[in-house]
């Protein structure tokens, strides 16, 4: 008695140390109202649990994914560069590069609807309408073989998509499929006979450089940055002016291509308005943040006041590296790498003129 | 010069023969005999004649500028994109367990956002008795607890699964920091709401998610929601920084780190698992057989010299060696680590820098005295569960190569006689 009783008196006050203990609600907060939730609570279940009512083709699919995921994910949802592929990789998953897409690993088409409707196109969530994001989840189906292209999605069909990988996952077994990793009494001492080393790091050679606390003391320089952007900047001023002399027609096609990775924010051309970011027709000579209608960032707008216009030498800065050109710019894109990039989708711009 | 360069007594040479050499090489074990007189002792110096910064030169200090390069990396090759993407703790330069809030990894899905405290809501709704509201100011009412974990990404050391590639602790093991944080329990807000509507916990849920563009939705079990689950608004004793989730962040002890939620807006009780893209698509582990592994968010024991290693090689010759690393457990505390210096055929008791602490990180020690000979280093950590930190094959041999994620495995640094560390794998 007296042992189980000591037990308990030391696990309470073991409690009152680590946890408050609350006697009572405080009050704090206020009722959540019906709308808000409906605002926030938009989660879909695997069992259709909060699918909303709607539908959309393949069809319309295939144009909403062009225009909207095509950008990071290619035109057949195969993925550009490091993006994900969303379709694809079947029977691949017990192979040594196993493809995982939505058609050859996610379990459930919910996960797919719910993530497309709350978190996609990267950079522009939450835009993509209820049918919209049938249409782009049946043209997923589609590109991965899983559904004809008279297809229609609806909250009526839904459950009825069978997903080929649906019962491909086991809840985590780890205590029992590696029970013997639970061994308080491990070799110490002569564990084995030989010791080979079977592979090394520097083999592959995938380390970033300059890792090693053996760098050199930057000096207490804040110029140096915006110095170094300086030297770049006439270097690379000079190609774009030379690339545009020339008005080249592949230069523009190049301009075109790399833009793509503008065009989820920026949108030129006839009926160009302002988006994410702001249109960029008539770009060249335009005093730096001076349209109307678009809220940029206190900096840029400040830089406009200046007299900074829009010209070969401050775009290519700007693309360079937008964070340093422009110090709290919202543009979120990195900047391009190559003087190649921007020259052309500076030659690019350069065609839209009006 | 002083005046008492010329100073050859006793007293003088006794003190040079005490002490090691201060930034001279030694060629051994013995004790180093200076060459001859110390100009940065001998001659007076600037910053001794001259007076330095005022208070307020930094108003929020910055480490000096030769710490420079103790900062967090990405590895570019690794995401399509920065704005999701991850970078590392520079492990290999820290000491002690507290990571600093300014060099501790980053994970985003659609880069860190700027959320003012002004702009936060809290919500809670589902099958609770009463869906409340929140605001930032709500939080701090709440009964107050401060307790220290790790954060470890599930992709930690996730690219060595083939074979070992990343050549430094910061890459392979960096996706880990460990902090003191400072918030309310989740169980405190969800009673708050009431839970009689919940019913059964047994198979309820609680569905959390951020305020961010990728939300990160995740469902974690209601037994582990009231169990020691936290709501953090500091850490370290200060705000949260904006890249690790300003103003709000949800604190998943021993867990995997993306279930951490940023920004948090949303807590739901549900009767199932929500089965959102974070927890089917991404953090499930596949076997050799092609089925894979769900809900397996506990980090299990693992460890990893972070000194010497490919980032932070002995610098000092022949003689004392300070052998030094962390280990962790998503099971309870860490109760030991061993080290070997032979590539795992014997192994001796590291020192503890103090008490493993439930669920977060221990610092460990061993003292040898290094003549240059080659070493495979390796450590491998126990915890208070009985788990032993496996090795690579071992893992292999459960999990075959394709896991992805979970990678706890006794980690090799190949140790050269110049004292230069590289990334191995040994059999």
């Amino acid at each position: 008695m007296s042992k189980s009783r000591n037990f308990l008196l030391t696990s309470v006050a073991t409690a009152l140390l680590a946890s408050p203990v609350m006697a009572e609600k405080l009050g704090l907060g206020r009722a959540a109202l019906p709308e808000e939730v409906a605002a926030w609570n938009i989660d879909v279940s695997p069992n259709g649990d909060g699918l909303p009512v709607g539908s959309g083709s393949v069809e319309v699919g295939e144009q909403v994914f062009s225009e909207n995921c095509a950008i990071c994910h290619g035109e057949f949802a195969e993925g550009v560069d490091n993006w994900p592929k969303l379709a694809g990789g079947m029977d691949t998953l017990d192979r040594d590069d196993p493809l995982k897409t939505v058609g050859s690993y996610w379990p459930h088409l919910s996960t797919a609807w719910d993530y497309v409707h709350r978190s996609m196109p990267f950079g522009d969530a939450q835009t993509m309408s209820v049918d919209d994001t049938y249409a782009i989840v049946a043209y997923i189906l589609y590109s991965n073989d899983l559904v004809e292209d008279d297809f229609v999605l609806s909250n009526e069909n839904f459950l009825e998509v069978e997903m080929p990988n649906k019962d491909g996952f086991i809840i985590d077994d780890r205590e029992t499929s590696e029970k013997h990793f639970w061994n308080a009494e491990p070799c110490m001492t002569n564990c084995k006979d030989t010791v080979e080393i079977t592979m090394r790091a520097t083999v592959l050679d995938v380390t970033p450089n300059d890792t090693t606390d053996d760098g050199p003391v930057a000096e207490p320089a804040a110029a140096e940055p915006e110095q170094k952007a300086e030297e770049a900047a006439p270097a690379a001023a000079e190609a774009v002016v030379a690339a545009v002399a020339a008005v080249d027609p592949a230069l523009v096609e190049a301009g075109e291509t790399a833009f793509k990775k503008c065009k989820a924010c920026h949108q030129v051309g006839e009926g160009a308005a302002n988006k994410v970011g702001p249109q960029l027709n008539a770009l060249f000579g335009r005093t730096l943040g001076s349209l109307d209608g678009f809220k940029y960032s206190k900096t840029i707008v400040a830089m406009g006041e200046e007299g900074i216009v829009w010209d070969d030498a401050t775009l290519a800065e700007f693309l360079r590296k937008p964070k340093d050109y422009i110090k709290g710019t919202k543009m979120s894109f990195a900047g391009f790498k190559k003087d190649e990039d921007i020259a052309a989708v500076t030659a690019y711009l350069k065609t839209f003129a009006n | 010069m002083t005046d008492r360069s010329e100073d050859n007594s006793p007293s003088r040479r006794a003190f040079l023969k005490g002490s090691l050499a201060a930034g001279g090489a030694l060629a051994g074990a013995t004790m180093a005999r200076a060459e001859g007189p110390d100009p940065l002792i001998t001659e007076k110096q600037s910053w001794a004649m001259g007076t330095g910064d005022g208070v307020d030169a930094t108003p929020y200090g910055m480490p000096i500028r030769f710490e420079g390069d103790v900062v967090r990396r990405n590895v570019g090759w690794l995401t399509a994109d920065t704005i999701s993407s991850i970078n590392f703790t520079p492990i290999h330069a820290l000491d002690g367990t507290i990571t600093p809030q300014g060099c501790a990894f980053e994970r985003h899905h659609s880069g860190a956002i700027e959320l003012s405290k002004d702009d936060y809501r809290l919500m809670i709704n589902g099958l609770v008795d009463q869906p409340l509201v929140f605001t930032y100011a709500d939080l701090e009412r709440f009964p107050r607890v401060t307790r220290t974990f790790f954060l470890e990404c599930a992709a930690n050391t996730g690219m060595e699964w083939a074979g070992a590639q990343l050549n430094g602790a910061q890459f392979t093991h960096g996706m880990i920091h460990n902090m003191e944080y400072t918030g309310v329990t989740l169980r405190t807000l969800l009673e708050e709401a009431g839970l009689a509507a919940a019913g059964d916990f047994k198979d309820k849920w609680v569905y959390v998610e951020g305020a961010d563009a990728s939300s990160n939705g995740r469902s974690i079990p209601m037994e582990k929601a009231l169990d020691d689950c936290m709501i953090a608004f500091k850490a370290n004793g200060e705000a949260l920084r904006k890249e690790h989730g300003y103003p709000v962040r949800l604190i998943v002890p021993g867990w995997e780190g993306n279930m951490w939620v940023k920004w948090l807006r949303r807590i739901e009780v549900t009767g199932q698992a929500i089965e959102s893209r974070e927890e089917t698509s991404k953090y499930t582990d596949t076997l050799e057989d092609g089925t894979s592994r769900k809900w397996t968010w506990v980090m299990d024991a693992k460890s990893v010299v972070t000194s010497p290693s490919p980032q932070s090689p002995i610098k000092h010759g022949h003689g004392p060696l300070v052998i030094t690393g962390l280990a962790w457990s998503g099971r309870g505390a860490i109760t030991r680590v061993d080290v070997s210096i032979d590539g795992g055929k014997n192994w001796q008791e590291a020192r503890l820098s103090s008490e493993g602490q439930d669920k977060a990180l221990s610092r460990f020690y061993l003292d040898i005295d290094w003549q240059g000979e080659e070493m495979l280093l390796q450590s491998r950590a126990m915890d208070s569960s009985g788990y032993v930190q496996p090795t690579k094959a071992q893992l292999r041999e459960v999990r075959g190569l394709n896991s992805v994620y979970h990678n706890n495995c006794i980690q090799t640094w190949h140790v050269y006689p110049t004292g230069e560390a590289e990334n191995v794998e040994v059999s």
